[in-house]
């Protein structure tokens, strides 16, 4: 089977067995295991803490540094240019457009990471919007029928890119460019075949709801506290296994702060959605599309980041041949990845047709991708393949979806907001490659 | 450079104890060309030996064969004693034997503990067992007197080369190897990052494990080898303890294939 690439090198595949003989290493409780501990790298006080995570940053792995100071000053810029852009109504109205930038960045992510790309994820999502269109409205199923459907035929068309890009050996840049076109044919075949006039319309309620409704005032904190509660137990339980292993591990203090700065940040988002944003009806509430866009980054940060496949997904992107010979499957590995961005994509369109309330033959796909692609690397990630996370992509997408709506509030032309987009995509790189450099020299 | 007199090998051909590994009458062609033709060695545990020669001497060849890579055409390999075929590096891994290339094979993204289990992550509930992984990194480098890095949990791209060449020989011990095959480990190495690496070398050998260095450099191969093997041209024209060479000798039996006081018959017309 071509799919399976595995030949496992002279660290091949032999199972792991749990004690070390020879070494005698995976004795933790003596001697050794204590000098090794007592290094200068044991950071117990904040000071410490402070100073290995500023000397990692200076070595160039700034993480999410750099896109998270050009958010806030981005924000600083458009607040000082009209007060109107920090009210809860405009925020809110930002997370939900960004929202499709971000799904689509996160999409995007896993293809970054093993250092291929997708340009077909724009018309990908379209098709997979158009499927649930048909199926919901068309056809009349149940609203979850139509999702399945949708995010299913995403998932497909992802399987049948990485198919090709792996048995084949294409280039996957030719190869979802060919996707790209084929695929904007296919949209356009589906809904013109539908007879309403080169547009679908969204009709269940369910559907609609996805990027225009909002959870009730009660059930926003509910899930908010239910979440905080979640992810802060872990960071602690996690910290604090590591500390009692003997392991380097933040101090106390920053585990709480972590904590407290992750209660801090969900109050604030329900606060500003809770808060009325309506003129003649209230309207309030923290909108589906949040709660959506936050699950999947959940779900995508825990494959990629405590997983074996999300391990070796960066092992493959960095160095394939060394992922090879350590017994790891190209492969099917890779063939996952591009499922993963197709699925991805299909959430995407949905979220994008259900805030249109359609979906229509006029869709801008090319457009959709670049935005993608700009989402994910202003956020961080790396087109070298190796590096990515999926907040780079919320991250990255807050940022192109701050400049269209603050760039739309002071009334100023899409002309200026491709070019300042461009700028800052721009500078994305630049810092990104002048980190890179930092770490290469030191 | 006079002879280095310290006789530390101990298991050699006809010496006590069956070596690790046996090779006998190993051939490998290509077509017509022959580049291994009958070669014997003996590999001892615990101990260093070092493999020379000139360029196309066959080096390469000899060690794809034991690791796996490429089946000899001809000959048998012993293992413990007994006889073993070793025909993928899958078969060479699980009896124990570690091959180093010189292009280490790591990952410069991923972190020291991360390289040194990948592809045999350690999990727990399903999930990567990070903790158990670091301390097990941690103990295997302890434990080879890597002392250098600063911590478990830095990028590999970060490192020096002599760093670099410690994870992936760590990652081999680690993995139970009982011969560990390095090629040309300090070719690429300054001074300081050259003595580290030939320090890991002896501390792998006083732990047990049989070592096999591929070496252009001479200085490194006096001073950590218990054996010499010398091939030329495809052929192993000589072997033993290193107290019975000099570096004189030892250039020409690299350069000739013979060297002027110990002529060999077998080998006293390398062309034929």
């Amino acid at each position: 089977m071509a799919l399976d690439e595995e030949q496992s090198g002279p660290g091949g595949a032999h199972p792991m067995s749990t004690d070390i003989p020879g070494t005698a290493s995976a004795e933790v409780d003596d001697d050794t295991a204590v000098d090794v501990v007592a290094t200068p790298e044991l950071s117990d006080s904040v000071g410490e803490y402070v100073r290995a995570t500023g000397k990692r940053i200076r070595s160039g792995e700034s993480g999410v540094l750099p896109v998270l100071g050009g958010l806030i000053l981005l924000v600083i810029v458009f607040q000082v240019q009209d007060s109107v852009f920090l009210s809860a109504g405009n925020l809110v109205n930002l997370l939900v457009q960004g929202s499709v930038f971000i799904l689509l960045g996160m999409a995007e992510i896993w293809v970054l990471v093993l250092g291929e790309i997708d340009l077909s994820v724009g018309y990908s999502a379209g098709v997979g919007a158009t499927i649930t269109a048909i199926i919901s409205t068309a056809h009349g199923l149940p609203w979850w029928v139509a999702i399945l459907g949708g995010i299913g035929t995403c998932a497909v068309i992802g399987a049948i890119i990485g198919t090709i890009v792996i048995m084949l050996r294409l280039p996957s840049f030719i190869v979802t460019l060919a996707a790209l076109l084929g695929l904007q044919g296919v949209l356009l075949y589906l809904i013109n075949s539908n007879g309403t006039g080169g547009t679908i319309r969204i009709t269940s309620s369910v559907l609609l709801d996805l990027a225009n409704g909002n959870m009730s005032i009660t059930a926003g904190w509910v899930v908010m506290v239910a979440s905080v509660a979640v992810f802060g137990g872990v960071t602690v339980l996690r910290d604090r296994h590591r500390r009692r292993s003997g392991l380097v591990a933040p101090p106390v203090a920053i585990t709480v702060l972590k904590v407290a700065v992750m209660a801090a940040a969900g109050v604030a988002l329900v606060l500003v959605c809770n808060a009325n944003r309506g003129a003649l009806v209230p309207v309030q509430g923290v909108p589906y599309v949040v709660l959506v866009v936050l699950g999947i980054l959940a779900v995508w940060t825990f494959l990629l980041g405590r997983t074996r496949f999300g391990r070796y997904l960066y092992a493959i992107g960095n160095n394939g041949e060394a992922a090879r010979r350590a017994g790891i499957s190209l492969g099917w590995n890779k063939l996952w990845a591009f499922v993963l961005t197709g699925l991805t994509a299909g959430i995407a369109g949905i979220i994008y047709a259900s805030r249109l309330g359609s979906i229509s033959n006029n869709i801008d796909g090319g457009t959709l991708v670049l935005y993608a692609v700009a989402s994910a690397v202003i956020g961080g990630a790396s087109l070298f393949g190796g590096r990515g996370k999926p907040v780079y992509a919320l991250l990255g997408g807050l940022v192109i979806a701050t400049i269209y709506n603050g760039m739309g509030l002071l009334g100023l032309a899409a002309s200026y907001q491709y070019m300042v987009t461009a700028l800052v995509l721009l500078a994305a790189v630049t810092i990104d490659s002048l980190a890179r450099r930092g770490r290469t020299s030191s | 450079m006079s002879i280095v007199a310290e006789d530390r090998a101990t298991g050699g051909p006809g010496g006590p104890g069956s070596p690790l590994l046996g090779l006998r009458g190993i051939s490998k062609h290509f077509g017509a060309v022959r580049a291994l033709n009958h070669v014997d060695l003996d590999v001892p545990a615990g101990q260093i030996t070092a493999l020379v020669g000139d360029n196309g001497a066959g080096k390469s060849t000899l060690i794809k064969a034991v690791s796996g890579i490429w089946a000899p055409t001809g000959g048998e390999m012993t293992w413990d004693g007994a006889p073993v075929e070793v025909n993928t590096p899958k078969a060479a891994d699980q009896l124990g034997i570690a091959t180093v290339y010189q292009d280490l094979a790591l990952c410069d993204n991923l972190d020291i503990v991360q390289n040194m289990f990948l592809g045999h992550e350690e999990l727990s509930h399903g999930l990567l067992d990070e903790t158990r992984m670091e301390l097990t990194a941690k103990q295997t480098l302890a434990d080879l007197s890597v002392t250098t890095v600063q911590s478990v949990r830095q990028l590999v791209g970060s490192l020096s080369g002599g760093q670099r060449q410690s994870v992936a020989v760590a990652r081999a011990v680690m993995r139970d190897a009982r011969l560990v095959i390095m090629d040309e480990p300090t070719a690429a190495l300054g001074v300081s990052q050259t003595a580290q690496v030939l320090d890991l070398i002896k501390t792998l050998g006083s732990k047990g494990i049989a070592v096999i260095v591929i070496s252009h450099n001479l200085n490194d191969v006096f001073e950590v080898a218990d054996r010499l093997a010398v091939l030329y041209l495809g052929r192993l024209v000589s072997s033993g303890p290193i107290a019975e060479y000099d570096r004189q000798r030892a250039v020409e039996l690299i350069t000739t294939g013979r060297s002027g006081d110990d002529p060999d018959p077998g080998t006293t017309d390398p062309k034929g």
